[in-house]
């Protein structure tokens, strides 16, 4: 069973160009991974795809880093 | 080698008037064109069979441009069959003319939604196709009107303004993917939506045209033509007023 942090670095991974190893919890997108705000809302897209729900836009606002992210997920998946 | 060889385009409301001779006027430059409009009949079977005749892919869509779940249907089939879009016209249009003191909610609401509401649903869908591109050029359909205001056209202004609003707007959201926004003022043009005007106004109108003749809808597709190619790839956010010095 993989992990959610995998399925994030994958979906991560394939936005962005870089490679998987390279994206930790504390990996900040638009510091650390290169990512702009267009980006950003569009992994928001591809999240919600990959995990089947909706992400409020006030809550992307406060996903800056992949753990921010991987802990909503956690919360908020069945 | 033609202009628009290897691109897609597509024209909402194309079926008539400056729609309908953009859409020629792609297809004959070499692209692939899907158009729509609010409904199949012998005007969009017509150009569709001279699309057709052009040698170029084409395909039409019964569709209301004000509907976000129809855009994305268009989108879906768009993407199914041409895998791409590299240029969108958003042209779809009405007018409902009429002195403010005796405009309705309904006519004012209706003006709004077809022709400023669909030029969000198709940008917004459309959009995503061209940022995963990294290109595209999007042509919003303005009116002098829109800079210049008119009486009696109170609605149709109000929804050209906010057609000029949102195009530099998306010039500078998506100019980083190269995503192209301009817009497109026509003047007075001679179409179907024109003639219900008065004579009086007509006769006005060319009047005040520095150039002393009315636009055709080809003087309009032309324009549309060079902002769809590569001819213009370094013009974005920009209105363009076609419209024979009339806005001067």
């Amino acid at each position: 069973m993989e992990t959610i942090l995998t399925r994030v670095q994958r979906v991560i991974a394939g936005k962005l160009g870089v490679t998987e190893d390279s994206v930790t919890m504390e990996s900040d997108f638009i510091k650390d991974l290169g990512a702009d705000s267009l980006d950003v809302a569009e992994l928001v897209m591809l999240f919600e795809n990959e995990f089947s729900l909706e992400i409020p836009d006030s809550e992307m606002e406060k996903m800056k880093t992949v753990g921010d992210v991987v802990g909503y997920l956690e919360k908020n998946m069945k | 080698m033609k202009l628009l060889d290897q691109k897609v385009a597509l024209v909402t409301g194309a079926a008539q008037g400056i729609g309908r001779s953009i859409a020629l006027k792609f297809a004959e430059n070499g692209a692939d064109v899907i158009f729509t409009d609010i409904r199949e009949d012998e005007r969009s079977q017509g150009l569709m069979a001279e699309l057709e005749a052009k040698g170029v892919r084409a395909a039409f869509f019964a569709a209301d441009a004000s509907s976000l779940e129809q855009t994305k249907e268009v989108c879906n089939a768009v993407t199914e069959k041409f895998g791409r879009l590299d240029v969108l016209v958003n042209n779809a249009g009405i007018t409902r003319d009429m002195l403010l003191l005796r405009m309705t909610a309904e006519d004012w609401e209706r003006v709004i939604r077809l022709n400023l509401t669909s030029v969000f649903n198709y940008t917004k869908v459309f959009s995503s196709v061209m940022m995963r591109q990294r290109s595209g050029s999007i042509i919003n359909m303005a009116s002098i009107v829109g800079v210049n205001g008119n009486a009696g056209q109170a609605n149709y202004a109000a929804s050209k303004a906010g057609i000029i609003g949102f195009t530099k707007s998306v010039a500078k959201e998506l100019g980083s993917r190269n995503i192209r926004s301009n817009a497109i003022a026509p003047g007075f043009i001679e179409t179907a939506m024109t003639k219900q005007l008065s004579e009086e106004v007509i006769e006005h109108w060319k009047q005040e045209i520095p150039l002393r003749r009315p636009g055709t809808p080809d003087d309009v597709a032309k324009l549309a033509l060079f902002l769809a190619s590569d001819l213009s790839e370094y013009i974005t956010g920009q209105v363009i007023c076609c419209d024979g010095g009339l806005a001067l």
